[in-house]
């Protein structure tokens, strides 16, 4: 069994070991420290360190899946457990990896019953989502992206605030609608797949080569773009997302904004746009309006907010808005960018999640006007916060920058290139609403900082909060790290995807575009060698 | 050439910054002191002190008989044909910017040491003066569109902190945050022209830029306009020009030292600078240098009028600031280059050293801003006056002070060139008499008359400690003679060389020049000779009004017609609250938040839910568990069956 195997064994096998562990805490004890969370963060950090040598053996210069494990399953069928990694799926595979023991350390307070199965369920969840991430197999895939439901449903709908249960019934509600569309597009391209190669399959490769009409593309790509608009969560398929977070425990939330919202943005990567080009590229207007539609709204109903947590759940809407439509652009600083930008929400999004978790379990309140003038009291956290947000509003020298920037100048150059092509102004029009993002952004983000750090400290119930504790420094940590380290030396996550995110731009970036884009480097040429020859002059 | 020695002048101050950072947070963590606001504030000025003395030996040695230095540590973004490298370049446009830059932050974390005394955040304080100046120093280095923009937008946020700094106290809180929204408008533009040009040109390094448009500009005509108007929205929101000068005068809230650093000397020139940089792209622009001269002419006017009825010595000195950032534009729009740079620079003296020297009244004061309750105050601080004096007289325009060479030749060059306009330098000369009015108002509301403050504040009337007094000396000196290195050649008829025109001229005019129209020598001094009038006129309708005050200033909420409109700062505040804020609120929470996305969306999830409800209401409505019932369904079931074999077969 391969190294990749054993990233999915790890958490897998831990979470039914930890099934036959007694039960030693009951459902009402009290303690912050539990056996059972050490074992979930070991774990965790094991999958974390054969996922580092996953990443420290990856190959930047090739195309092709490593670590490819393809074992036969039901082969009649086609169904094969068919694994492997490339430069589009390592980063969201760390990302996984890394996150998961810093939300099991953050759960620690958090959860006081049921301790036993919500790490359990935790570890659960890590090996679903680095299955989805790493399977070759469109069944391998439906199966991990339903399977992914499951803890997540327990996660909410146990451990989750008031109204856990409406908010879990509507999460799954509405995934699995979309779900059940891709289920039935997956059998139609399997049965195309049967009647070209006379034999069932689901491997992606395969599939990859079947010629399908546009007509039935579209309905095909509708059917999976319903699948993960919905995941993303683009609009407007977004409203049960506010909703999940709000009601999640921290440490949910975490990996829902972290991880999960960034299966609907990988399925586009990975199936949406390779699956059916034709139909994407036809449809890529249309999900372009979607997502700076997102960008805008999102961060507007973020301004409307009297909730912490809810306000950075719609911030969510609006910065995933910004990674479709880099998606769509189809250029490779645009998708780089996206996939860059994946990242970046798991970071600042998950930080500020469990920054407003910390603040939660001070004083059990969320709501904005609680607080004010937390800065003195908290001097830390509030500089902390303030990183992240900083992070969170895209300022150069932190990582969002260097993600929005290659979406939005990437997708600018696709907008362009439309544009001398067949004088569309549309697109140009598009990206001018989503460049105010970075407005909008600083508003309802610098305001909440406003609200809850600046001004006097007038509520008697914030006089006596405790800063940081070390716990929860250690958690935050990392995050602080990843914002600077990919802001200011953003190449060595740059160079992991560059040669794959190339060669996605080489097949499925639309010829003419191709052409249109390639007039422009030979005006670079020129100008570099003539300022050369000035420089010389002198 | 490559040299690291730009490195060590960049990343001092980056150094400072982190140090006092930690300790600052460290402190405030732990409730003691790793170490105060003495250690703070050496450190910072010792970092700031040896980047300036590292830039003067960069500019003058190791730059000597060069075009330009460069330092590239590294790259930082590389895809495809975007290739973003960390370069630092000192050409004869920034290594003015640097020593300025440099050498006023220098003086102003001296001031510092004494202004912030006592303060609570001291260490906090130098760490955000000092991360500012490393933000500044990648503004002015950067020698690419992105390097530039971290700077830009660093800046930005070194500013939102400072205004900030007494956070407790909501309305600062405020106007910090209302300065870097503003400031993030302007940057969308600055954003959109970044892209514009990168899809056609290639390239974001500024030489490749400026070249481009320079040599083979293959944009529309259209285009080419539309990307430097872009840049000049960016331009508009960092120098405070209309229509995003509002956040300026609320940035007083801050610090005085940070406000004569940031909101006069440097960071707001960042625009100006900017402009300059990119005068490749400008002058193919005509229809955008026009918008650059006309704002800059209006906002000049604008904001001076503004100043003319403030009664708060720091906001003066901001409306006062806005307009002379006005002025700078209306000579980058005339394509003076040159001169935008040297207003810039003379601007940077008198205005650091009025905005310090009003430190130094409020200190005395005890915190008072307003002048109705100043008054007489030169004899209880005679070098604090002697500075404000001379800077009021520069910044006025009297020869043969800093102020008159930089403002005079922007007025000549607004009239002469081809890009300029007779009625743009008829609004740049009304501005230049308002300004002398305001200035001297200010003088002699302040120091002369009686004192019109309480007693208690009378009693507590004192001098500002040496750390404070002696930059106030420095930088009127620089007010005085920081002219005279650009004298132009016809007062001097040749005699002394115009140093600065020579030093900055090749780097500002390497992409082309503008051809200044021949006038007699007659014209262009009697030119002269009105701007020297009208800084007269302003100075002596000043002094016969308010040199020997003996009634109150009228209250100004009683003022009406015109007065009444200045006072209130032509409402623009109160528009943009009304007309673009209130309904971005009110459409967010009315319509998106409680229309859309609870009643449309949510509405039509619930909906179908309920819907799906309904119909198995009524299937479950035959479940009534009562075997008659069911027996009835049976029958009929089978009735029609038989009936459907029956018939329809």
């Amino acid at each position: 069994m391969g190294i990749l195997s054993w990233t999915l064994l790890i958490p897998a096998l831990g979470a039914v070991l930890m099934m036959f562990l007694p039960s030693r805490d009951s459902y009402t004890e009290k303690s912050s420290a539990s056996i059972y969370g050490w074992i979930a963060f070991a774990v965790s950090t094991l999958t974390m360190i054969v996922s580092i040598f996953v990443l420290s053996n990856f190959d930047n210069s090739m195309v092709a899946y490593q670590f490819q494990e393809n074992i036969k399953w039901i082969p009649q069928f086609g169904l094969n457990y068919h694994i492997g990694i490339d430069g589009i799926s390592i980063l969201l595979f760390m990302l996984t990896t890394i996150l998961m023991p810093v939300t099991v350390l953050s759960s620690f307070k958090y959860i006081q019953k049921r301790k036993k199965e919500y790490y359990i369920w935790l570890l659960f969840l890590e090996f679903t989502m680095l299955g989805a991430f790493v399977a070759l197999n469109l069944f391998i895939f439906y199966i991990f992206w339903e399977l992914m439901l499951i803890p997540m449903f327990f996660l909410i709908g146990i451990w989750g605030g008031t109204r856990r249960i409406y908010a879990t019934v509507k999460f799954v509600l509405f995934t699995v609608v979309g779900s059940l569309m891709m289920l039935a597009g997956i059998i139609y391209l399997a049965i195309l797949a049967r009647n070209t190669f006379g034999e069932f399959t689901f491997e992606f490769e395969q599939l990859l080569k079947l010629d399908i009409p546009v007509q039935t593309q579209l309905w095909l790509f509708a059917a999976f773009a319903l699948a993960f608009a919905i995941k993303v969560p683009m609009f407007p398929f977004h409203t049960w997302l506010p909703d999940a977070h709000v009601e999640a425990p921290t440490a949910g939330s975490v990996i829902l904004a972290g991880v999960l919202l960034k299966m609907g943005c990988y399925g586009f990567v990975r199936l949406g746009i390779p699956l059916f080009g034709e139909a994407a590229l036809i449809a890529a207007p249309l999900m372009q309006t979607l997502a700076v539609i997102g960008i805008v709204y999102g961060a507007c109903l973020a301004l409307a907010q009297s909730d912490l947590k809810k306000l950075v759940a719609y911030s969510s809407i609006s910065h995933l808005g910004y990674v479709i439509l880099g998606l769509f652009a189809l250029t490779p600083e645009a998708i780089q960018g996206s996939i860059l930008q994946m990242v970046n929400h798991g970071i600042s999004t998950g930080a500020l999640f469990l920054l407003v978790g910390m603040l939660y379990e001070r004083r059990h309140t969320r709501e904005i006007a609680d607080f004010g003038g937390l800065a003195h009291q908290l001097p830390v956290y509030a500089t902390v916060f303030m990183i992240i947000t900083l992070s969170s509003v895209a300022l150069p020298g932190t990582n969002g920058f260097v993600g929005e920037f290659l979406i939005l100048l990437g997708s600018f150059k696709a907008a362009w290139a439309h544009f001398v092509m067949h004088q569309e102004v549309f697109r140009l029009i598009l990206m001018v609403f989503a460049t105010s993002g970075v407005i909008l952004g600083a508003y309802y983000m610098l305001w909440m900082v406003q609200r809850v750090f600046f001004g006097p400290l007038t509520n008697e119930k914030n006089k006596n909060l405790k800063d940081l504790s070390l716990r929860e420094g250690l958690v935050l940590i990392p995050f602080i790290i990843f914002v600077f380290w990919i802001g200011l030396y953003p190449k060595p996550y740059l160079s992991k995807m560059e040669v794959s995110v190339n060669h996605y731009v080489e097949q499925y970036q639309p010829e003419a575009l191709k052409e249109q884009l390639i007039e422009a480097p030979q005006h670079t040429e020129t100008i570099e060698h003539k300022t050369e020859d000035v420089h010389t002059e002198h | 050439m490559e040299n690291s020695l730009i490195l060590f002048i960049v990343l001092l101050p980056l150094v400072g910054a982190i140090l006092n950072g930690t300790v600052a947070a460290t402190n405030a963590f732990r409730k003691k002191e790793i170490w105060g606001e003495k250690i703070a504030g050496i450190i910072a000025f010792t970092a700031v002190g040896i980047s300036f003395l590292l830039s003067l030996y960069a500019v003058f040695v190791k730059m000597s008989g060069l075009e330009y230095i460069s330092c590239t540590p590294y790259e930082w973004i590389s895809i495809g044909e975007l290739k973003v490298s960390v370069t630092f370049l000192i050409d004869h446009l920034s290594a003015v910017m640097l020593l300025v830059v440099t050498g006023v932050s220098s003086v102003i974390h001296f001031y510092s040491i004494g202004y912030i005394h006592g303060d609570e955040s001291s260490v906090r304080y130098f760490s955000y003066l000092n991360l500012f100046v490393f933000a500044m120093l990648l503004l002015i280095l950067g020698d690419s569109m992105p390097v530039m923009f971290v700077g830009w937008e660093g800046v930005g946020l070194c500013s939102y902190l400072l205004i900030g700094f007494w956070y407790k106290d909501d309305e600062k809180a405020a106007a910090g945050k209302k300065a870097f929204i503003v400031n993030r408008i302007g940057d969308f533009g600055f954003l959109l022209g970044m892209f514009l040009i990168f899809a056609n040109v290639g390239t974001l390094t500024i030489s490749g830029v400026n070249e481009f448009f320079h040599a083979n500009n293959s944009m529309t005509f259209f285009w080419t306009n539309v990307a430097g108007i872009c840049l000049f929205i960016g331009a508009t929101g960092k120098s405070a020009q209309i229509p995003l000068y509002v956040w300026l005068p609320d940035a007083m809230a801050g610090p005085t030292p940070v406000s004569a650093l940031i909101h006069a000397a440097t960071m707001v020139t960042a625009g100006v600078y900017m402009v300059a940089r990119f005068h490749g792209l400008f002058l193919a622009a005509p229809i955008a240098m026009n918008v650059v001269l006309w704002v800059g002419a209006i906002t000049a006017l604008f904001s001076a009028s503004i100043a003319l009825y403030q009664n708060d010595i720091k906001k003066v000195l901001a409306y006062s600031t806005v307009s002379q950032l006005g002025f700078m534009f209306m000579a980058a729009g005339a394509g003076a280059f040159v001169i935008a740079i040297f207003h810039l620079m003379t601007h940077a003296f008198f205005k650091a050293c009025l905005f310090l020297g009003s430190g130094s009244v409020i200190h005395a004061m005890g915190g008072e801003q307003d002048i109705r309750y100043m008054g007489g105050l030169k004899q209880f601080m005679p070098a604090t006056f002697i500075t404000f004096l001379l800077a009021t007289i520069a910044i006025a325009g009297f020869p043969p002070l800093a102020g008159f060479f930089s403002k005079d030749e922007i007025l000549w060059n607004v009239f002469a060139s081809e890009h300029g306009s007779k009625i743009v330098w008829f609004i740049g000369a009304v501005a230049a008499l308002f300004t002398a009015f305001y200035m001297f108002r200010l003088v002699y509301l302040t120091f002369y008359g009686n004192f019109r403050g309480t007693r208690e504040q009378e009693h507590h009337l004192h001098e500002s400690p040496k750390t404070m007094t002696v930059p106030l000396m420095i930088l009127a000196a620089l007010s005085v003679v920081g002219g005279w290195i650009g004298i132009p050649k016809l007062l001097s008829f040749g005699a002394i060389p115009n140093f600065f025109h020579d030093f900055v001229g090749p780097a500002v005019e390497k992409f082309g020049h503008v051809h200044i129209a021949h006038y007699s020598h007659a014209v262009e001094y009697s030119l002269m000779a009105l701007s020297v009038a009208i800084a007269f006129a302003g100075w002596y309708i000043a002094r016969s009004m308010f040199r020997d005050l003996k009634h109150k200033l009228p209250d100004p909420d009683k003022y009406t017609g015109l007065p009444r409109l200045l006072w209130n700062k032509y409402f623009i505040d109160e528009i943009y609250i009304k007309y673009i804020v209130d309904p971005i609120k009110s459409l967010s929470t009315n319509v998106f938040l409680n229309i859309s996305d609870k009643k449309l969306i949510d509405g039509a999830a619930n909906g179908s839910a309920s819907g799906w409800n309904k119909v198995a209401g009524i299937f479950s409505k035959f479940q009534t568990g009562n075997i008659q019932a069911y027996g009835f369904y049976m029958i009929f079931g089978a009735a029609i069956a038989v009936l459907f074999v029956l018939f329809v077969f």
